[in-house]
């Protein structure tokens, strides 16, 4: 009955390595090794010899940085530079805006009473949920007729379709976990719901605003699908580029070069993830999961 | 035995309070100036939303019921458009081509039109399996995660790094790993053209989407795991109940709200998949269509005429849609009042 349980009893005296103990070990690390392995591997061959791209030692091995500056050269028709700046711009400019705009229905989702909230709530949640790819074909026509195919502008309007729904939800969850006393007091005290908003909740919501922007940045930062039938040559964005890098032989796929170009583009995001871990993890969870 | 009937009998989890009657008043009183700051508040949301959803949608729903300009194979003149009346979603649906005569004829294998049922069927396969995959191995993640011991954070740091990683980049990177020379192939002792056969192109595809979502699906799922109070756990303990019994009993019915949250966020979320088969097998899996999804094939008909693509994309949605549909009526997966019931639980 009892020998598969392996509740900690209270009496125990001192740390034992048990069979269960050892087992839970190993679970964390088969999962450590599932999510790093494939990453690892990037940045490993990132670094080695053209030569060498298809040796499987575990270890670096021919180290070199010749890798990252074909990736950054652009005599074969790559321009990762100026995508970088582009996803930038891009990634930027919709956070801007998702979050200035999101901000305001934010509060009045999780804060207000007012008739018509859960089709409001119904609808941003919709919307995050809603297929890129449905809003690409009239998209295209429109940029096409208006000449707007190459500008920042038919890539920004676009990624607010995902990003704003997105910052919408991230941040009610956010504001909804802050103490009702905190407005109590500040009506109490003579402020009206918009004071009480702009100089109680707001500067107690920042971090959860820090996270929601970095998260709609992200989501903007990976987007794909519509960049890469809505950009030019001159605004293409990251993803875009990566996907497309060439080679100097047309049927030769320029491996180490394209992992030097992803570990790039990745290694700062995993670097801010990390840092940020406590809080993205807080608001990829906020989204209505804690049921 | 007579554990599992005293599990059932167990108290239930603390629901969300209901507000005090004195807050209750205070709330009733501001609602009427409320609700004109809300109406103000919300106002830019909606009305940007209706400009870059809003819009293009009924856009391509027009646009769908419009001839593509093109040559008239009936007779042999350029047509400038027009009304098609529902030819483009009978062409897809029902796998209408225009004959030479002028008559409608099954499409030839071959052209776009006659992938329509296959691409369905891709999609509809790749969410069944990821989803699948997803929550059986997000499960096993979260309750790993979920027990407390040293080094956890670097547990939940790995966990964040596929989730990280644009999908553009995860598949290059996959793109690599399964090359014919790759570490997939030398690692497994095998030869298999990953991005070439028809099925191993399929599972590579599985295979990158898994590993890059499945700490997405962990993460919902612990969420919903670390509300659950240590009490019950321990009240199923002294009622006899083994690990299992715990597992299915207490477990899996307090976090099915979150669980189901999950399942409908990477189902929707698959059914719309584009980068990584588009990037990972070149959109077809070795020149076919093996991993051409709806999304892909919407993308592949852009440039044979817009209208037509149009109502491509709106039968998409309108599937999507259906789906989650489904999922809210019918499995209760309601999101709207999940979020609203927490917001409740922490006033």
């Amino acid at each position: 009955m009892a020998t598969t349980t392996s509740l900690p009893r209270p009496t125990r005296r001192r740390p034992v390595l048990t069979r269960s103990a050892v087992r839970g070990y190993l679970e964390v690390a088969a999962i450590v090794v599932f999510c790093l392995a494939p990453f690892y591997w990037m940045i490993v061959t990132a670094f080695r010899q053209v030569g060498y791209t298809f040796d499987t030692t575990p270890w670096p091995t021919h180290v070199t940085l010749e890798n990252f500056r074909t990736a950054f050269s652009t005599s074969l028709g790559n321009h990762l530079g100026r995508a970088l700046v582009n996803s930038i711009i891009i990634g930027v400019c919709t956070t801007v805006l998702a979050v200035l705009v999101g901000t305001f229905a934010a509060y009045a989702l999780s804060r207000l009473n007012f008739r018509g909230k859960e089709i409001v709530l119904g609808v941003v949640l919709g919307a995050s949920m809603f297929p890129g790819v449905a809003l690409l074909t009239p998209l295209f026509q429109l940029f096409t007729n208006i000449h707007w195919i190459g500008s920042y502008q038919a890539l920004i309007i676009p990624d607010i379709s995902f990003a704003l729904p997105l910052t919408v939800y991230t941040l009610s969850a956010f504001f909804s976990e802050m103490p009702w006393e905190l407005e109590d007091a500040a009506k109490v005290d003579g402020c009206s719901p918009g004071q009480a908003f702009r100089r109680i909740i707001l500067p107690l919501a920042a971090p959860g605003l820090f996270t929601t922007a970095i998260l709609a940045f992200i989501s903007s930062w990976n987007e794909f699908l519509l960049a890469s039938e809505l950009s030019s040559d001159k605004t293409q964005p990251i993803t875009v580029a990566i996907a497309q890098f060439t080679g100097s032989q047309p049927h030769q796929e320029p491996y180490t070069a394209v992992m030097a170009a992803g570990t790039i583009v990745t290694v700062p995001l995993v670097i801010l993830v990390l840092v940020l871990q406590r809080r993205i993890v807080a608001g990829l969870t906020a989204g209505g999961v804690k049921g | 035995m007579s554990a599992t009937t005293d599990l059932q009998t167990a108290p239930p989890p603390p629901e969300s309070r209901p507000p005090g009657p004195d807050r209750a008043a205070g709330r009733r009183r501001r609602i009427s100036g409320e609700g004109r700051l809300a109406t103000f508040l919300v106002a830019p949301t909606i009305v940007l939303l209706a400009v870059v959803i809003g819009y293009p949608v009924v856009r391509a729903v027009v646009m769908s019921f419009q001839k593509d300009p093109g040559l008239d194979p009936a007779t042999g003149l350029f047509t400038s458009g027009g009304s098609a009346g529902l030819s483009n979603y009978t062409h897809w649906v029902l796998q209408q081509c225009t004959s030479a005569t002028g008559g409608t004829k099954a499409c030839p294998p071959g052209t776009l039109g006659a992938q329509f049922w296959d691409s369905v069927g891709t999609t509809v396969f790749f969410t069944v399996v990821t989803v699948s995959i997803e929550v059986v191995l997000g499960m096993w993640m979260a309750t790993v995660m979920n027990r407390s011991f040293r080094g956890r954070a670097l547990l939940r740091a790995s966990v964040l790094v596929p989730w990280a990683i644009p999908t553009a980049v995860t598949a290059k990177l996959w793109y690599f790993i399964f090359a014919y020379d790759g570490v997939a192939n030398r690692v497994l002792h095998t030869h298999i053209l990953w991005t070439g056969d028809a099925w191993a192109a399929r599972f590579a595809v599985i295979i990158a989407d898994v590993w890059k979502t499945t700490p997405f699906v962990a993460l919902l799922i612990l969420a919903g795991l670390q509300v659950i109070p240590a009490e019950v756990y321990e009240a199923a303990h002294v009622d006899g109940a083994n690990a299992w019994q715990r597992f299915v009993r207490v477990t899996l019915p307090m976090i099915r709200p979150a669980l189901m949250v999950a399942v409908l966020f990477r189902a929707l979320d698959v059914l719309r998949i584009y980068d990584l088969p588009a990037i990972l097998t070149g959109g077809g899996g070795g020149g076919g269509h093996a991993t051409t999804t709806l999304s892909i094939l919407v993308v592949d008909q852009i440039r044979q005429g817009f209208n037509r693509a149009a109502a491509l994309s709106t039968l998409t949605f309108l599937f999507i849609f259906a789906v989650a549909f489904l999922f809210v009526r019918v499995l209760g997966a309601n999101a709207v009042r999940t979020q609203q019931r927490q917001q409740k639980g922490t006033i």
